[in-house]
């Protein structure tokens, strides 16, 4: 389902260059889940922003759903986003003073899904995702950490994407509702097969993962199968 | 992005910082209200001067003698002092001219009038019975001058409205009453229709008799001061004006016209000289006060770029899932276009109260007119284009990732 071959992200600074990512490849099958690990400016940053088709790579090559998508444009890069990639970010990111529901239909209003269609699916995510239903109707701000995270993971999910990417989402959180989103996450997976790509620094988070990404210095040097995988059950 | 959630969104965003939309707004309201107040009061002038000029007459060409000079010194005694137009002028311009309608020669004085007790000093005008299709003067009470009071010299009168409550009061009957000029008894036999306005010729403080009465008894001269005469079409000005000038040329024995001792004055003339006046001075008015349109422009532009730095973080999430460029300008655009557009609104019904306010306290005469309300309001979405694109470009152009690291 993705596919990177050889991708290098060069930043050039004048006469500085900054070698981000210096050749990686990556097969990622569907229904995978999968953690990116790595310090701080190891590149995955990068990395993610590259699978999530924020930004292209210098060189290489991106398959997604068998489609290139490395020298796209700006707004064609924007459409393979809404249609086939979920963001959750470690700041949640949501509207201020928007309510839960126009917060989570955001991915739709700009595919321009009909409004019927649209409180279809928006309850659907909302419900997968465990958010209480007379929150559905309060604006983002009155709202808890942990169900705040899970209004971003429904945004996420709402359009149905072939990929979830999760940056650093317990990041903000503390352990208790950290490892409620991880649930979420491993439910998401178990449960209707969503491929999951967690960013995270975090040895524990890592974990709960099928699959450990090691990345340092822009290469990957560790890629293994999690054998002492995690299940958040009881919490 | 569907046109409801595009209007749900630019509501959201004016109503989350109402203090600051509604200043920005104000901006736009001062601007579009002063351009319609200033433009109304503009084409109130200018509309009053015109009704002032037509209400000499249509179609008119005035004859005034030229200026007199002394014998032998090359002192002018200024324009229409020289007593070289005469009844027989007029009547030869009546003949000979066929393109003219009418022709009402007039001679007039200032002497003091008096009527039981009270007096006043007035312009006394002599006529014809022609003086009333030619000027319109319209008679309120009584009648005007026949024929046959020009030809017997008699002593009768026609009064202003004004002279009449001066001289009658206001609540007497004027017509019938007696007055005296210089010792000679009139009787009043009728009573113009007030014209109001302080244009020339149209004044309401006058006392018209029969010029025949006025050279004969008052000023013992067949000189005239100005004959009036109106042209059967408004496309026969011009050879009217030069017919004329060539007959009186030829009656008065010159030869190079740039000596004549007359003087034509055509009324388009005057017309279009004062519109231009009054216009140039409607130009100078809007474009004060657009001015000030610019300004509360420069005040939206300013809030767009203030929303769209505040915003950096919200427009990377959008993008991030899904926003194309388009859909980002669109939104900024639309809510500086709405600004304007309320501002645009709320400006017209205050230039409309500003200019109903200074026609009722300032006696000023104004005029809306839905062009000027039209031009407002397209200028002020023009505003909200020309300085919400630059935000909006801006806004559109940030790149995701750098938008949703900003802090």
């Amino acid at each position: 389902m993705i596919k990177c071959e050889n991708i290098k992200k060069i930043y050039r600074n004048g006469d500085n260059e900054t070698v981000a990512l210096k050749g990686v490849s990556l097969d990622i099958a569907e229904g995978e889940f999968v953690a990116i690990m790595g310090p701080s400016g190891s590149g995955k940053s990068t990395l993610m922003h590259i699978l999530g088709v924020l930004d292209s790579p210098s060189e290489g090559k991106y398959f997604l759903d068998g489609k290139d998508v490395s020298k796209l444009s700006d707004d064609e890069l924007a459409q393979v986003r809404m249609r086939k990639i979920g963001f959750v970010f470690q700041s949640f990111n949501l509207l201020p003073r928007t309510s839960v529901r126009r917060n989570v239909s955001l991915p739709l209003i700009y595919e321009k899904t009909p409004v019927a269609e649209r409180e279809e699916k928006v309850a659907k995510v909302l419900e997968s995702v465990d958010l209480p239903r007379e929150r559905w109707d309060h604006l983002s701000n009155q709202l808890s950490g942990g169900q705040i995270q899970r209004v971003a993971i429904a945004r996420a999910l709402v359009n149905d994407p072939s990929l979830i990417l999760a940056d650093e989402p317990t990041g903000n959180l503390d352990t208790k509702t950290g490892l409620m989103v991880l649930r979420t996450f491993q439910d998401l997976n178990r449960r209707f097969g969503h491929t999951i790509i967690l960013i995270t620094h975090e040895e524990e988070v890592a974990l709960c993962a099928d699959r450990i990404i090691v990345i340092r210095d822009g290469g990957i040097v560790e890629d293994r199968k999690n054998k002492s995988k995690i299940t958040v059950d009881n919490i | 992005m569907l046109l409801r959630d595009l209007v749900y969104e630019v509501k959201n965003s004016i109503t989350t910082n109402k203090a600051r939309s509604s200043l920005t707004i104000l901006g736009i309201v001062i601007g579009i209200a002063s351009v319609i107040a200033m433009i109304s009061i503009g084409q109130g002038a200018q509309k009053s001067i015109e009704e002032n000029i037509q209400a000499i007459g249509a179609n008119l060409l005035m004859i005034r003698p030229g200026s007199s000079f002394g014998p032998g010194a090359h002192v002018s005694g200024g324009q229409g002092t020289a007593k070289t137009l005469t009844l027989d002028d007029a009547d030869a311009i009546k003949k000979e001219i066929g393109s003219v309608a009418s022709v009402a020669p007039e001679s007039s004085e200032r002497y003091q009038v008096t009527a039981k007790g009270t007096n006043t000093n007035t312009s006394i005008t002599g006529v014809t019975s022609e003086y009333a299709g030619a000027r319109n003067v319209q008679i309120e009470n009584g009648d005007f001058f026949s024929e046959q009071h020009i030809k017997s010299r008699s002593k009768v009168a026609v009064v202003g409205p004004e002279t009449a409550s001066d001289l009658f009061g206001e609540d007497t009957e004027a017509v019938g009453q007696k007055i005296r000029i210089k010792g000679i008894d009139f009787t009043v036999i009728g009573t113009t229709v007030a014209k109001g306005g302080t244009g020339f010729g149209s004044s309401d403080d006058v006392i018209y008799i029969p010029v025949t009465t006025l050279q004969q008894f008052l000023s013992g001269s067949d000189s005239l001061s100005l004959i009036n005469v109106t042209v059967s079409e408004q496309s026969l000005m011009d050879k009217a004006d030069k017919d004329i000038t060539e007959l009186l040329l030829e009656r008065h024995s010159i030869a190079d016209s740039s000596e004549a001792d007359f003087r034509i004055v055509n009324q388009a003339d005057i017309v279009s000289t004062a519109s231009s006046v009054t216009e140039t001075f409607t130009i100078l008015l809007a474009a004060v006060a657009g001015i000030s349109l610019v300004v509360g422009g420069i005040g939206i532009m300013n809030m767009m770029l203030t929303s769209v730095t505040e915003r950096t973080k919200e427009i990377g999430l959008r993008k991030a899932i899904g926003a194309k460029k388009a859909d980002i300008s669109m939104q900024f655009l639309v809510e500086a276009v709405s600004l304007t557009f309320i501002g645009g609104a709320v400006g017209v019904a205050l230039g409309l109260t500003i200019s109903a306010l200074v026609e009722k306290y300032a006696g000023l005469a104004t005029q809306v007119t839905m062009s000027s309300v039209l031009l407002a309001f397209g200028v002020s979405a023009l505003i909200g284009i020309v300085f919400g694109y630059y935000p909006a470009r801006r806004a559109a152009k940030f790149n995701p990732i750098d938008a949703l690291r900003y802090e």
